[in-house]
């Protein structure tokens, strides 16, 4: 049996009887409603970020708790976005917290079926070991035209778009110091 | 845009709601379509028709903004009486070189102008080199004073060239060409023109697939000329935007990870022309230009001194010889083929995919499979990490993994948030990212990576004596770590990039505090100032709604913070906007000064009549109606004598790829692209090639709303999985009904590289198109599928070879031509059988390519030289 006290508290007698005739305030807000807050709310810290998709450059509020990602918003402050994301940016809370994010190296070696496990300091150090070693392979002081080059065509990279301004920097640096020029991005293709 | 730039497109709403025309022009009707006034559907690749008709009828009526057009522009420029347009050669200019398929430009230059700048670099060169996207910033290096007809009489003047060049681009040739009917076309006419002038002003938007095709310069061309002569260009509302596609796409060109250029378009050292550091310079700063560029000297030994620091002085010409030379073509596609043909040892992939992402999947993946080793970073396992065991080239047997030896590292990446740094978007803003929290596990930033990977280097090298190595020994690699990772400090990155005085280390507010003699240092000269004072102006977040509506206290915009480009033109030549509707930067007569409400694109207290004295160059010979300040004539070129490979003046050419013969010259296509004729990537045939029939249907790709390029970043993601979950080709009823293709069901689609399959989606918002007589049908594919991720499919990159647009090596990805066939694809070694029998129906199956040139006595030779069967002959 429907009790006076929730009778009375029926939302659209609320309406009629209150000042929201419209239903659209106080009328329809229920007390679970009133004791609801934003995740948001709970966080310990919000930096201020940009989308990681196109180049529209939307502006990013990111709510950290308990050092985990709970939430990343648009940030209204923004005047190019004006707190708008699209759904590839409203989704981005699930690109950076994925299950399916790789967080180990992983290693195929030549003639490999599967991966392998290779803990990051050995990685670091192989790498670096084959860098050296396709450079010396590959060297040209001068290319079979007898022009001066000082560089080698046997190491390449691809990416940089997805990146920042100083990630992009040091590549190019280091590459150019090395002698490899097919350094390339996304802007090619 | 309101599909793959979404929140962008607010704006575009915004305009509407205030009564701005919104037109869409697009062979399919999307979002964007729908929120449109007017959608006009075209046939893919057509681009240069349709805006050169749109050009053809403001010259016919008399509709350019003449004020404008006189001051501003090259229209006046008289041109060599040696040139000879397309309309005399039939689909060529003078210069045609049909063995090398280059021009010798001297003809193209203006009148009394001896040969100058880039065209003193051959154009084979040039071509190799991608040497137009040098031109991004730095201009044509064309003398300071052509003679100029203001009349815009002379017949040899730029405008009347123009007029000439596009007569027969009419609304009749849009209609046959395009397939766009006459009255669509002139509604487009007259909104885009009755909506330009003092008091209003027409913005042109276009997303980078514009850049993916054989002819991608000169579309855009094509729009510079149509927005400068309806004045357009440095003006609110006006301009040209290119939507670009990667969150800092901007960014990693202007401080590039590309293989022809230094940082701020310093080009990349050439073993021809650039042996020492003056050559260097003055290819550059072309002595007796106008402008900015005449400070190259500076720019250049700046980023030599932020390299090598200490090593790096006037003695040893600050280490110039440091630089290793290019000599040609080193760009992606041709590194793929060099893959495929065992001369690359190493590669690394950051952030991106190529296995779906690039044209040609197979040669890519086929590459990847003949390396000795490969780095991949990136958050996910993408299709580029595992296509040692799950490419298609597994189940065809060419890829088998006991057989492969590439050696392949996935190394996890940390994440947008999980790193400090700066993104560039489209429009040139840096805007700083805060880091939210620690990258997990071993994932990292590719500043730590490359940071540490460069101190591991070095500390391999660094008991060498070999001349070598001392590049690497003597590299400024000195940078700050801290944290429980050594993470490089990001800011003193920046700083270095901004650029400081050696000895105080006090940040630099400008380029123009750079000096030649070693005292300062900076990494990329147009970034200079986005730490003037040494505040991280890139960080500022002002609130829009507490700042003006050109906002520029949000983040910074390269150059000096200018929001809007080339904005003196935003006045007339006295220095008074054109009309108080669109003032934005003005002269201020009182105060001796230009002010306005963005930062004003000149120098600041130059007057607008201020006359350059006889024989002054650079920045001094800019005069005070010259608002394209980084060209060196300080005008808007209509006409571009030099830098572009393909032409001065935009000019129709089919796509490689195309059912139909070129309505307007006999040459077929781009007679200079960048073709390379191997087994391994055949092209299908076009007219006058016999058989195009076998490939009847016109192709192309873009990207959906929820899923981002080559999926990377979206197939990995459940929501994003959830709403687009399979790939699919869409196609009208009337092609449905035509090959039997049932909706939901499966369809293959089958050109020489390979077969992909997909669901039909059977729509209207695809049209088939009256061209040329008769009924093209043009199918749509998104391109964001693989083997990963939560939701799988085919990809439709696989379906492009590599023909790439010779001024900048970009492919033609958004145009090809296909068969589609209901049901899903054959597998395993009957796929390679059923694209091995088109080819051979297709005429295509032996060492015999078609002809490039297809005017002219060159018409029946091949790229080699050697003589091709005569089309008219050939049984079809």
């Amino acid at each position: 049996m429907v009790s006076h006290r929730a009778f009375l508290g029926w939302p659209v007698l609320r309406q009629f009887t209150g000042k929201d005739l419209l239903g659209r305030g106080p009328a329809v807000r229920s007390q679970q409603t009133e004791q609801l807050t934003p995740r948001t709310v709970e966080a310990d810290r919000v930096a201020r970020s940009v989308c990681p998709y196109c180049a529209v450059g939307c502006g990013q509020k990111v709510f950290v708790k308990d050092e985990k990602v709970i939430q990343i918003e648009g940030d209204p402050d923004s005047p190019i976005s004006r707190g708008r994301l699209c759904p590839k940016g409203s989704a981005s809370k699930n690109l950076v917290t994925s299950d399916l994010r790789e967080t180990k190296v992983k290693y195929r070696r030549p003639f490999g079926t599967e991966w392998e496990e290779l803990d990051l300091p050995t990685a670091m150090e192989m790498i670096a070991d084959r860098v050296v070693k396709a450079r010396n392979d590959t060297w040209q002081d001068i290319d079979e035209d007898g022009r001066k080059v000082r560089r080698t065509l046997g190491i390449a990279s691809l990416g940089g778009a997805t990146l920042d301004n100083e990630e992009n920097y040091l590549i190019k640096k280091l590459f150019t110091a090395m002698g490899a020029i097919q350094i390339e991005n996304q802007a090619r293709i | 845009m309101a599909e793959a730039h979404p929140v962008g497109f607010q704006w575009v709403v915004e305009a509407k709601a205030r009564g701005a025309k919104i037109i869409h022009v697009d062979p399919r009707f999307t979002r964007t379509s729908a929120l449109a006034d007017t959608f006009v559907p075209l046939r893919v690749g057509t681009d240069i028709v349709f805006l050169g008709g749109i050009v053809n009828y403001v010259l016919e009526n008399d509709l350019c903004f003449r004020d404008y057009v006189v001051s501003y522009t090259n229209a006046a420029h008289i041109v060599s009486d040696q040139f000879l347009d397309t309309e005399d050669l039939d689909g060529l200019f003078s210069g045609f070189d049909p063995e090398t398929r280059t021009y010798d430009p001297e003809s193209w230059q203006f009148a009394t102008q001896e040969q100058e700048g880039d065209a003193r670099q051959d154009q084979a060169t040039q071509r190799e080199t991608a040497s137009a996207m040098q031109h991004e910033t730095h201009g044509i290096q064309v003398g300071a004073n052509p003679p100029r007809d203001e009349t815009l009489q002379d017949p040899r003047c730029v405008y009347q060239i123009l007029k000439r060049h596009y007569a027969r681009y009419t609304p009749e040739m849009v209609a046959e060409a395009c397939g766009v009917s006459k009255e669509a076309f002139l509604e487009v006419c007259e909104a885009w023109t009755t909506n330009s002038g003092r008091d209003r002003t027409t913005a042109l938007v276009y997303s980078v697939g514009w850049t993916q095709h054989s002819v991608g310069v000169q579309y855009i061309r094509t729009g510079a000329i149509l927005q400068l002569l309806l004045g357009n260009m440095g003006r609110p509302g006006g301009g040209i935007m290119a939507l670009r596609g990667h969150a800092s796409i901007q960014g990693s060109t202007d401080i590039p990870t590309l293989f022809n250029i230094l940082p701020g378009y310093l080009p990349m050292p050439n073993a021809d022309d650039h042996q020492s550091l003056d050559q260097w310079i003055d290819a550059v700063r072309k002595p007796g230009a106008k402008g900015f560029w005449a400070n190259a000297g500076a720019y250049g030994v700046n980023l030599l001194k932020a390299y090598w620091g200490d090593a790096a002085t006037p003695e040893n010409d600050f280490c110039f010889d440091y630089l290793p030379k290019i000599t040609g073509d080193h760009g992606t596609y041709r590194t793929v083929l060099d893959m495929i043909d065992g001369k690359v040892k190493g590669y690394f992939l950051l952030g991106q995919n190529p296995a779906v992402g690039s044209a040609h999947g197979r040669a890519q993946r086929l590459g990847m499979a003949n390396l000795d080793w490969m780095v991949v970073r990136d958050l996910f396992e993408i299709e580029s990490a595992s296509f040692w065991k799950s490419s298609p080239e597994i189940e065809t047997g060419e890829i088998v993994p006991e057989e492969c030896r590439t050696e392949v590292f996935l190394m996890p990446a940390a994440s947008h948030v999980e790193k400090s740094g700066t993104f560039t978007q489209t429009q040139r803003l840096l805007q700083w990212r805060e880091q939210a929290l620690e990258p997990v596990g071993d994932c990292r930033s590719e500043l730590w990576f490359f940071y540490h990977l460069g101190r591991m280097v070095r500390e391999r090298l660094k008991d060498s004596t070999d001349p070598k190595d001392r590049p690497v020994q003597e590299l400024a690699w000195d940078y700050p770590v801290h944290g429980r990772y050594d993470e490089p400090d990001v800011e003193a990155v920046l700083k270095e990039i901004n650029g400081y005085e050696v000895a105080t280390g006090r940040h630099l507010s400008t380029f123009n505090e750079m000096k030649d003699d070693g005292s300062t240092l900076g990494g990329c000269w147009i970034y200079t100032g986005v730490f003037a004072d040494g505040v991280n102006q890139a960080a500022r977040r002002k609130p829009g709604k507490d700042q003006s509506w050109v906002a520029p206290e949000w983040g910074w915009a390269w150059p000096a913070n200018r929001r809007l480009l080339y904005n003196r033109a935003s006045a007339d030549p006295e220095g008074r906007p054109w009309s108080e509707r669109k003032a934005y930067v003005w002269w201020d007569e009182e105060k001796g000064e230009w002010t306005g409400h963005d930062v004003p694109d000149f120098e600041k207290t130059k007057p607008p009549s201020y006359r350059a004295e006889e024989g002054a160059e650079g920045v001094a010979a800019i005069e005070g109606i010259d608002p394209f300040i980084m060209q060196g004539d300080g005008k808007g070129a209509l006409y571009v004598p030099q830098g572009l490979i393909d032409g001065p003046l935009p000019t129709h050419y089919e796509p490689v790829e195309s059912p139909f013969r070129n309505p307007l010259y006999a040459q077929q296509g781009n007679p200079t692209r960048k073709q390379y004729d191997r087994e391994d990537n055949r092209m299908n045939p076009s007219p006058p090639e016999p058989h195009a029939d076998v490939f009847p249907f016109v192709f192309t790709t873009s990207r959906l709303t929820e899923h981002h390029t080559a999926g990377g970043m979206s197939r990995y993601l459940e929501h994003l999985a959830e709403l687009q979950p399979e790939m699919f080709v869409e196609v009208s009823p009337e092609l449905a009904t035509e090959r039997g293709l049932e909706h939901g069901g499966w369809c293959h689609v089958v050109t020489a590289r390979s077969a992909i399959e997909g669901r039909v989606m059977v729509t209207e918002r695809l049209t088939p198109l009256a061209v040329e007589g008769r009924t093209v049908h043009q199918v749509w594919m998104p391109y964001h599928w693989g083997s990963g991720g939560l939701v799988t499919g085919d990809s439709a990159n696989d379906l492009f070879g590599i023909t790439l647009d010779p001024n900048v090596l970009i492919q033609e990805s958004k145009v090809g031509t296909c068969d589609v066939q209901p049901g899903r694809r054959p597998t395993g070694a009957a796929l390679l059988r059923l694209v091995s029998d088109y080819r051979e129906r297709a005429g295509i199956a032996h060492d015999i390519y078609g002809p490039i040139v297809t005017t002219g006595a060159a018409a029946h030779t091949d790229d080699e030289g050697n003589p091709t069967p005569d089309p008219s002959e050939a049984d079809t």
